[in-house]
C-alpha cells in the first residue's frame, strides 16, 4: 500500500525532464521524443487521479491522449520527413526561418 | 510487493528518461523512450488500468515508437551535432523548469490528506467497465477521434509525399 502521491511525484518528475529534453536537444526527432515523454507523464498522473477518486472518465482521458498523440506522430514524423527532404539537416539551430 | 514493484518500475522509468537526454544518437534516444513506456504500462496495471496498460504497449511502444524509429533509420542523420544552444533556454527556460518541479512538489506533497492510497487489486477498471462508458456516454467523441485519425493518415501521406513535377 503506497500513497496516491508517490505516483503523481514520479509523473511531476517524467514531465519535468521532458520539458528539460525539449530545452537541451538540438535534433528535431528528439525534441519530438522529449513531447511524447511530457504525454506519457500527464498520462500516469490522469491514471492516478482516475484510481484515486474510482472515476473511470479519466481513463477514458487517457484513451483519447493516445489517440490524438498517434495522430499526432504521423503528421510531425511526416513534417520531419519533409524538412530534411528541403534542407537536409534536421539541427533546430539551422531551421530557424521563423525565429524573431 | 507492490512497494517493490512501483520503486523497481519508477527507477527504470525514471532511468530511462535521463538516457533518453544524455544519449546523442536519437535511435538510442528511441529505444530508451521504448523503455519508459513499457515501465509506465506496468505502473498502470499497478493502479488497476488493465486496458490502459495493453494499449500503452500496443500503441505507444508499438506503433508510435515504430513510426520513429522507422522515421530515425530513414533519415539516417548520424550523431546529434554539439551546439551551445539557446541562451534563453539556459537563462530562463532552466530555472523555470525547477521552479515548475518544486511548486508541483510542494501542491502534491500539501494536499497529501486528500488524496487517496493505491490498494494493489483493490479498484481494477476492467475493459467491460471503461467501454460500457466510451460506447454509451461518449459514442459521439469516439467516433470523431477515428474521422480525426483518418485526416492524420491522409496529411502524413500528402506531406511525405515527393513532388512529382
Amino acid at each position: 500500500m503506497i500513497p496516491s502521491s508517490w505516483y503523481l511525484i514520479l509523473s511531476a518528475l517524467l514531465f519535468c525532464m521532458g520539458v528539460a529534453g525539449f530545452l537541451i536537444k538540438r535534433s528535431l526527432i528528439t525534441v519530438f521524443m522529449s513531447i511524447e515523454l511530457m504525454l506519457n507523464a500527464v498520462n500516469l498522473s490522469f491514471v492516478t487521479f482516475a484510481h484515486d477518486w474510482h472515476a473511470v472518465k479519466g481513463q477514458i482521458f487517457v484513451f483519447f491522449v493516445m489517440m490524438v498523440a498517434a495522430a499526432e506522430a504521423a503528421v510531425g514524423l511526416a513534417i520531419i520527413i519533409a524538412i530534411f527532404r528541403t534542407r537536409q539537416t534536421l539541427n533546430v539551430d539551422q531551421i530557424d526561418l521563423m525565429k524573431f | 510487493m507492490h512497494l517493490a514493484l512501483f520503486l523497481i518500475f519508477a527507477a527504470v522509468a525514471l532511468a530511462g528518461a535521463a538516457n533518453l537526454l544524455l544519449q546523442k544518437h536519437p535511435i538510442n534516444a528511441s529505444l530508451s523512450l521504448i523503455v519508459v513506456m513499457s515501465s509506465l504500462a506496468v505502473l498502470y496495471l499497478l493502479l488497476g488500468a488493465e486496458f490502459l496498460a495493453i494499449a500503452q504497449i500496443i500503441v505507444y511502444a508499438g506503433a508510435i515508437m515504430v513510426l520513429f524509429t522507422f522515421v530515425i533509420m530513414l533519415l539516417n542523420e548520424g550523431v546529434e551535432e554539439k551546439t551551445h544552444g539557446s541562451r534563453v533556454a539556459k537563462l530562463l527556460g532552466f530555472p523555470a523548469v525547477t521552479v515548475f518541479l518544486a511548486l508541483i512538489a510542494s501542491i502534491i506533497l500539501s494536499s497529501e490528506s486528500h488524496l487517496g492510497k493505491v490498494v494493489i487489486g483493490e479498484s481494477i477498471t476492467t475493459t467491460q467497465d471503461l467501454s460500457a462508458v466510451l460506447f454509451r456516454d461518449l459514442l459521439l467523441p469516439f467516433e470523431i477521434t477515428s474521422v480525426l485519425i483518418l485526416i492524420a493518415i491522409l496529411g502524413a501521406v500528402a506531406l511525405a509525399r515527393k513532388d512529382e513535377q
